[in-house]
């Protein structure tokens, strides 16, 4: 077997992805499901010479993250739903002030306090800006723990770049599950390029002074400023979209992001056994929307079963992506009720029988 | 112990999903004999928390709400100003209380809310599974401070009545035990105290109530009350911090 | 090839290590697995239970609903599950505490008296282990061999001076099914 392959379990996996990707810093506060990311931040960061705090309250936590990036640090949060919403106003400032951090959410069904059971009811808040402003920012969605640990690394090269937040969206199952995976090479947050930015203080080695602030009172700069930040989120769709696509000449498609895709690849494999001409659209980055991936499939595609452990979110997406022509269904689950294989393949076949595809 | 064979009125006959051991159900108990005894259950409206005790409201028998984490005291104030006749109730543990909603704790106390905070210190955060809270001792043991609480590092333990103490809108201040017979039959004096400072309109009342949580400690329920006893009690003196005048002493 | 295998009992019987073993040992057959326990706030008391997966493909869902394998290590695990077990599927009870016959007709019902077991060879926290051993004899998949070299991968380095009577607990579990 392998030799690199560890049994892991999702939220110590995201953990050590964000310590093999240089991150040294964690603030955070507890929540269920994501409980295991904390404590074992809480000695892997001492280990390699970092600071592991657990903050008053998830508002602090955030805050203490803005404060640490903007001193030019690799940082990360995680939380789950209700805590992630503490977040919205500090995210919010991050964009504003053009930090760079990851943030990750074990989502929880919601609303309000309502369960600790896996959900994906957070899509809306992640992917449309939960806090206020013009801001946007790269919303990761996994599906397999590998996918999580390349991505939690990956996610850290993404904010640097924009100088922007980056979102892991999990769920409850991601974060409890153990599966196999592989880390990346540990990283030396030494090597990595120095943010001339950053308040480090001016140390006698420049004449300029640097200011960390989204506060913009003149209508015209705070204008300019939105401008800037336009162009940015523009490059990260240029760049940052990510998606998969199975079965690229079916007629049919299901569409589904993290641990739903896997459920949902169980009843596309069954429903082809029998002969359907169906594939699956799965974004990755939920932010900025795979649109070119259901371009991509206009020739062919006669229509879409949308999949979410939610009321119906990611749908209006797919809905904007693939136009008025073609059917778009849902079906969906909440609360930490878990999709059914068989309830999505009957969905698929109403659909197909409606439209009058053929096997 | 005091043999007490009846449920007080005020408790419902739901069973708690409490651990074995846990002193979150006297403290209940403490509460609804309170509310029996000063005859105030119909005009009570409790605000449960987030924590262990965040299903209070399916064991009292009176009205409730449900707050988010840290914020039942700004909800009791909604509640008390919106019908100042009601007596309003939270219920805390130290996760809740002491941590993310500090704030509302101090400004609902600075305010002089007239509400009764019921605050259970366990050291730990019991529902998420034994992570550090603000009242953790040092040197203690969980999940975020693997090697025992370095108070260099995290602060001391946070002690909030000695906090309140001084802001005149708290008209009654206590700390209490629920460790042992003795201890509880004082704690009861002081919930009591709590509810009539309130029915009197004098102001903001608070009891701390120091507790267990034999899950999290990694003991055995007599472990637990010992430790309390050995560990809590010398960092977290217990007595009255502040009572005023109008208030009748039940003293033994 | 899935197995899609549910263990059940109450939190300190062990339940979780069981899984993980399983799940380690078919990782190192080169298997798709996955691992995924029940989880809820701390309240103890009612039952605790994890999923594993170990397939040629790749897993879909790691949460087990329909298990192919199903084992109970108390009575209310038994009340809760025994309807679940896919049929023709094998249910393994802990007969020590679950004084109640199985229902079921369309199942392979495997029981022994894994605490009496552990209890004979002298320590009662090996139950977990007896039957481990029994269930993984119905594992064609995951060689005996792999299981023990994964109890030795999964089981924390400080109570390694514990391999022995654990292994000896495997052996049991394996001898005690093949007399069934
Ligand atoms: C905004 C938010 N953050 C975090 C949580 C998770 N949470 C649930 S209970 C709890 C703390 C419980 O500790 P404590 O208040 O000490 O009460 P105990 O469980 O010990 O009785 C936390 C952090 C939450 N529900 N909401
Ligand atoms: S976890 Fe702790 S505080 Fe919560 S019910 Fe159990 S013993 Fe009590």
């Amino acid at each position: 077997m392998d030799q690199d392959l560890q049994l892991v379990k999702g939220n110590e996996a995201v953990a050590e992805a964000a310590a093999r990707a240089g991150c040294r810093y964690f603030f955070g506060y507890p929540i269920t499901p994501q409980n295991e990311l904390p404590a074992y931040m809480s000695w892997r960061l001492p280990e390699l010479g970092g600071v592991y705090l657990q903050a008053e309250s998830e508002v602090a936590a955030i805050n203490m993250v803005y404060g640490a990036a903007g001193a030019g640090v690799r940082v990360m949060t995680s939380s789950s739903s209700p805590g992630i919403s503490l977040k919205q106003e500090g995210i919010s400032y991050l964009a504003g002030s053009e930090l760079p951090c990851v943030i990750v959410n074990m989502v929880r069904g919601g609303p309000g306090l309502g369960s600790i059971q896996p959900a994906q009811s957070d899509y809306f808040q992640a992917t449309k800006g939960g806090g206020h402003g013009d801001y946007r920012m790269v919303v990761l969605g996994p599906s397999d723990l590998q996918e999580l640990v390349d991505l939690t690394y990956e996610s850290f090269n993404i904010a640097d770049r924009y100088r922007n937040p980056v979102m892991i969206l999990g769920d409850g199952i991601m974060g409890q599950m153990m599966e196999p995976v592989r880390f990346p090479e540990l990283l030396d947050p030494q090597t990595l390029p120095v943010k001339e930015w950053a308040t480090t203080g001016r140390g006698g080695k420049r004449k300029e002074n640097n200011l960390i602030n989204s506060l913009y009172l003149d209508a015209e700069a705070c204008w300019e400023h939105n401008q800037k930040l336009g162009e940015k989120y523009r490059q990260m769709k240029e760049n940052e979209t990510r998606w998969e696509i199975l079965y690229e000449d079916a007629e049919f498609y299901f569409a589904a992001y993290g641990t739903t895709a896997r459920i949902v690849k169980k009843a596309l494999e069954s429903l082809r056994q029998r002969g359907y001409s169906v594939g699956l659209v799965r974004p990755i980055s939920l932010w900025p929307f795979p649109d070119q991936a259901f371009a991509s499939l206009a020739e062919k595609a006669r229509g879409y079963v949308v999949v979410e452990m939610s009321m119906g979110q990611m749908v209006e997406d797919v809905r904007l992506a693939v136009g008025s022509e073609l059917p778009v269904e849902f079906i969906g689950t909440a609360g930490g009720v878990m999709p059914h294989p068989s309830d999505i393949s009957d969905k698929m076949e109403t659909l197909i029988r409606e439209v009058g595809g053929h096997k | 112990m005091k043999a007490v064979f009846t449920r007080p009125q005020a408790l419902s006959d739901q069973a708690t999903h409490y651990c074995p051991g846990c002193l979150h159900g006297i403290a209940h108990r403490l509460v609804a004999e309170a509310l029996d005894e000063l005859d105030l259950t119909e005009r009570a409206v409790g605000v449960a928390s987030v924590g262990c005790s965040v299903f209070t409201y399916n064991y009292f028998d009176c009205d409730f709400q449900q707050a988010a984490h840290g914020r039942a005291p700004a909800v009791a104030t909604g509640i008390k100003r919106a019908r100042p006749d009601s007596i309003v109730f939270t219920y805390q543990g130290d996760g809740d209380l002491a941590s993310i909603g500090a704030a509302e704790a101090m400004h609902a106390a600075s305010r002089g809310e007239k509400i009764t905070v019921i605050f259970i210190n366990n050291a730990i955060y019991g529902m998420t599974g034994g992570q550090m809270a603000p009242t953790t001792l040092e040197g203690q043991r969980t999940t975020t401070s693997p090697s025992g609480r370095d108070v260099s590092l995290t602060g001391h333990p946070l002690r909030m009545s000695e906090m309140l103490q001084g802001l005149p809108g708290v008209a009654y201040l206590a700390r209490v035990s629920c460790h042992d017979v003795k201890h509880i039959r004082q704690a009861k004096q002081s919930v009591q105290k709590a509810f009539e400072v309130q029915r009197e309109g004098l102001g903001f009342a608070m009891v701390e109530l120091l507790s267990n949580c034999p899950t999290n400690w990694g003991m055995t329920p007599g472990e637990s009350l010992k430790w309390l006893e050995e560990n809590m009690i010398p960092y977290y003196p217990i007595g009255e911090l502040k009572t005023p005048e109008a208030v009748t002493d039940h003293g033994e | 090839m899935v197995n899609e295998i549910l263990i059940a009992g109450f939190g300190g019987q062990g339940v979780m290590l069981m899984g993980q073993i399983l799940a380690h040992a078919g990782m190192e057959q080169d298997l798709h697995v996955s691992w995924m326990p029940s989880y809820g706030p701390e309240q103890r008391g009612g039952t605790a239970n994890c999923g594993v997966v170990i397939s040629e493909d790749p897993v879909g869902s790691p949460v087990v609903t329909e298990p192919t394998e199903c084992v109970v290590m108390n009575l209310p695990s038994l009340e809760k599950f025994e309807s679940s077990v896919r049929p023709s599927g094998h249910l393994f009870v802990n007969s020590s505490l679950c004084d109640q016959e199985v229902k079921r007709d369309d199942i392979q019902v495997v029981t022994i008296p894994v605490t009496e077991e552990a209890d004979r060879l002298g320590n009662a926290r090996v139950a977990n282990m007896i039957m481990l051993g029994a269930l993984a004899s119905c594992l064609p998949n995951l060689p005996f061999d792999a299981i023990k070299a994964s109890l030795r991968a999964v089981l924390p380095e400080r109570h390694h001076q514990l391999i022995p009577i654990n292994e000896k607990a495997l052996e049991r579990g394996r001898e005690l099914y093949q007399q069934q």
